[in-house]
């Protein structure tokens, strides 16, 4: 039985990604079904396959003060900081609570990687960086988060969280341990992943890269698109923000299966559903929609509609936004709570895009085209490589379980 | 702020001149201990994966077996934080220096070796530990970031939890940028409560004074050569039995740590 949590007040969230930079384009794209997947016009050498691409990221350079954090992904960072006043609500935060008593909790998969990468295709002929390339800040796993934290000013806890494909769900459980204890007052959580030709040549060596768009729990899909994203949320105790929608819970667990293969059986992503839920003190049946980890890789969508269909009833909506994104990888766990928050604040489910011939392993529970109810309680799956498995639940202010 | 206070049930601890916690302590009396073979036993994995796994692997599984063998604890049931300021440094060497030439011939096993979570990963697989488990990285910092949420999770969460901290050394264009020069791994088991295997209780504040606790040879110098080593301060007190130090848990965020012995 997992310790119970006091729900948390989300003050402010924001999302860019292939759909478009902030909560309006998301929502825009959304509701004309609109994929924010193109043909690969990424990597640095030819690759047949979609992406999900940010458009514009390599012109928005860093403010002058900032450059030695210049990199794709702190690129992305930035322009998703300057979306929906993100970046004016986290400095009013520090203005109420102290620079102190904000903790920064980011996840990546591969923070900015990409920098590395090209240090690597143009080494001095001595074999060493290039000397603009020798920033030792930007070729570490924490890049991202020091660079955060460097625009926001805050000087309280700063972590990143590395655990593949649901980093950027598991820095809300952290945070609201940190809140709990008293540790902090607050939290910026988040995530943010770049294009880069590791994970590109990465998964294409796995065979987990589709040439097509993706296409989650379709009965032909036959791998994932990548895309990137920067995805960021502020988490404040609910007596600040009694109308603002909440976290209530999150459950984590491992699969202790195989590195890139998830569960047979789904365990891990069932005890973290049950872990969340048991947290949140929510029953399955008071779950209105969830947003699925739905990769579009064959194992993946196998487990995880068994996991929906043996787990929750038939008027519980379900589906995956890999269709519109590409799978962000370890920015896909923010992006996808922003989308169940919108499902919660705008009443919109999303159709599962790309499904155009559903596997029949899919229950009634799926959302093949967009569906408009109210939502008051929301889930959010995240399943990364090394059985590392999340859920978070969020639902509507003044919801009581 | 309450007072944050953990037990620890065991440590381990691996480095080119250290086979285990019992080597530092040996030291720190005086004593020159035999350093150990050139990998990591890691006997906790099955000899195939052993075989195949990075050292980055057999590092973290080798000091996180030795801190749950001391521990008396059944490892399935341990939360997992496991905390690297570069993670595996030389399969991002091979990886950024194959890309640069012939990217279609990326290793699928390197490639997913890659991540991260990577010997987390193994650790739960070998183990058939089903507990939350996660993988850090704050720079110079890991290992204090690393304490910090792996004692939120021992306090929030009421559970023991197994913290990892490792770096493995580096050679190739990435040395100049990591510094990595020697690898380093340790582990604690954190518990809420004392138990009969309880060696020492810890209480941690946090400050935003800097000050680092200083460290005499050759300890000062494994701490240069590796981030992971941060810890040091922390395990020599662990071999001294009681006392003060302070750690980064962030660039400007400091782990205040007062340890008494139990045992």
């Amino acid at each position: 039985m997992p310790v119970s949590m006091t729900p948390l007040a989300i003050t402010a969230y924001t999302a860019t990604s292939a759909m478009g930079r902030g909560l309006l384009a998301q929502l825009d794209a959304m509701r004309h079904s609109c994929s924010g997947l193109r043909p690969n016009d990424f990597s640095s050498a030819p690759l047949a396959c979609w992406v999900g691409r940010v458009d514009g990221v390599e012109d928005n350079a860093l403010p002058t003060a900032l450059a030695a954090w210049e990199c794709r992904n702190n690129r992305l960072a930035w322009l998703g900081l300057n979306q929906d006043g993100f970046l004016a609500r986290v400095l009013a935060a520090r203005g109420r609570y102290g620079a102190r008593r904000i903790a920064l909790l980011l996840g990546t998969s591969t923070a900015s990687i990409g920098a590395t990468e090209e240090a690597y295709r143009r080494l001095d002929p001595d074999g060493g960086f290039a000397d603009d390339m020798l920033r030792p800040a930007i070729h570490t796993p924490h890049s991202l988060a020091g660079f955060v934290t460097a625009v926001l000013g805050l000087e309280g806890p700063s972590l990143t969280i590395s655990t593949a494909c649901s980093s950027s769900a598991k820095v809300f459980a952290s945070a609201e341990r940190l809140i709990r204890l008293g540790l902090v007052d607050a939290a910026v959580v988040g995530g943010v992943d770049t294009l880069c030709d590791s994970v590109l040549f990465g998964f294409n060596s796995l065979e987990l890269v589709s040439t097509e768009p993706c296409r989650p729990f379709d009965a032909a899909r036959d791998g994932i698109s990548i895309g990137e994203a920067a995805g960021f949320a502020l988490l404040e105790r609910i007596d600040t923000a009694p109308e603002a929608p909440r976290l209530l819970g999150y459950g984590e667990a491992s699969d202790a299966y195989h590195m890139s293969t998830p569960h047979p059986d789904g365990l891990g992503a069932e005890l973290a559903l049950r872990d969340a839920l048991e947290r949140a003190g929510l029953d399955a049946s008071q779950v209105d929609y969830i947003n699925l980890h739905g990769t579009a890789s064959q194992k993946n969508d196998e487990v995880e509609a068994a996991l929906v269909n043996r787990s929750f009833p038939s008027r519980t909506r379900a589906s995956s936004t890999k269709g519109f994104t590409g799978h962000t990888l370890g920015a896909a766990g923010i992006v996808e709570a922003t989308i169940a928050l919108q499902a919660i604040e705008h009443g919109l489910i999303p159709g599962n895009l790309g499904g155009s011939a559903p596997d029949p392993i899919c229950g009634a529970q799926f959302a093949w085209r967009n569906e408009r109810q109210r939502v008051d309680v929301a889930l959010s799956n995240s399943f990364g490589f090394g059985g590392n498995n999340a859920c978070l639940a969020f639902a509507r202010a003044g919801f009581a379980a | 702020m309450s007072a944050l206070r953990v037990y620890i049930e065991g440590v381990g601890l691996w480095s080119p001149q250290l086979v285990d916690f019992a080597a530092l302590r040996s030291l720190l009396a005086g004593n020159t201990p035999e350093p150990p073979p050139a990998r990591p036993a890691a006997a906790t994995l099955p000899s195939n994966e052993r075989r195949r796994a990075p050292e980055s692997v057999l590092l973290a599984i080798e000091v996180a077996g030795q801190a749950v063998t001391m521990s008396g604890r059944d490892a399935s049931g341990l939360a997992c934080v496991f905390t690297s300021s570069h993670g595996d440094q030389p399969i991002t060497d091979y990886m950024c220096a194959t890309l640069a030439q012939a990217p279609a011939d990326l290793s699928p096993i390197r490639f997913h070796n890659s991540v991260h979570n990577a010997p987390v990963g193994y650790w739960t697989i070998a183990t058939g530990c089903h507990a939350p488990s996660t993988a850090l990285a704050a720079q110079r910092a890991s290992f204090g970031a690393g304490l910090l949420e792996a004692v939120s999770q021992v306090l929030a969460e009421h559970r023991p939890v197994l913290l990892v901290c490792s770096d493995t050394a580096v050679s190739g264009p990435l040395l100049e940028v990591t510094g990595c020069t020697q690898s380093f791994g340790c582990a604690i088991v954190l518990a809420p409560e004392p138990s009969a295997t309880t060696m020492a209780s810890l209480q941690l504040s946090l400050t935003t004074t800097r000050s680092i606790s200083t460290l005499a040879e050759p300890l000062a110098h494994w701490r240069e050569a590796n981030a992971a080593a941060a810890a040091l301060p922390l395990l020599a007190l662990l071999a001294e039995g009681r006392g003060r130090c302070q750690l980064d848990a962030a660039a400007t965020l400091g782990l205040q740590i007062d340890m008494e012995s139990v045992a």
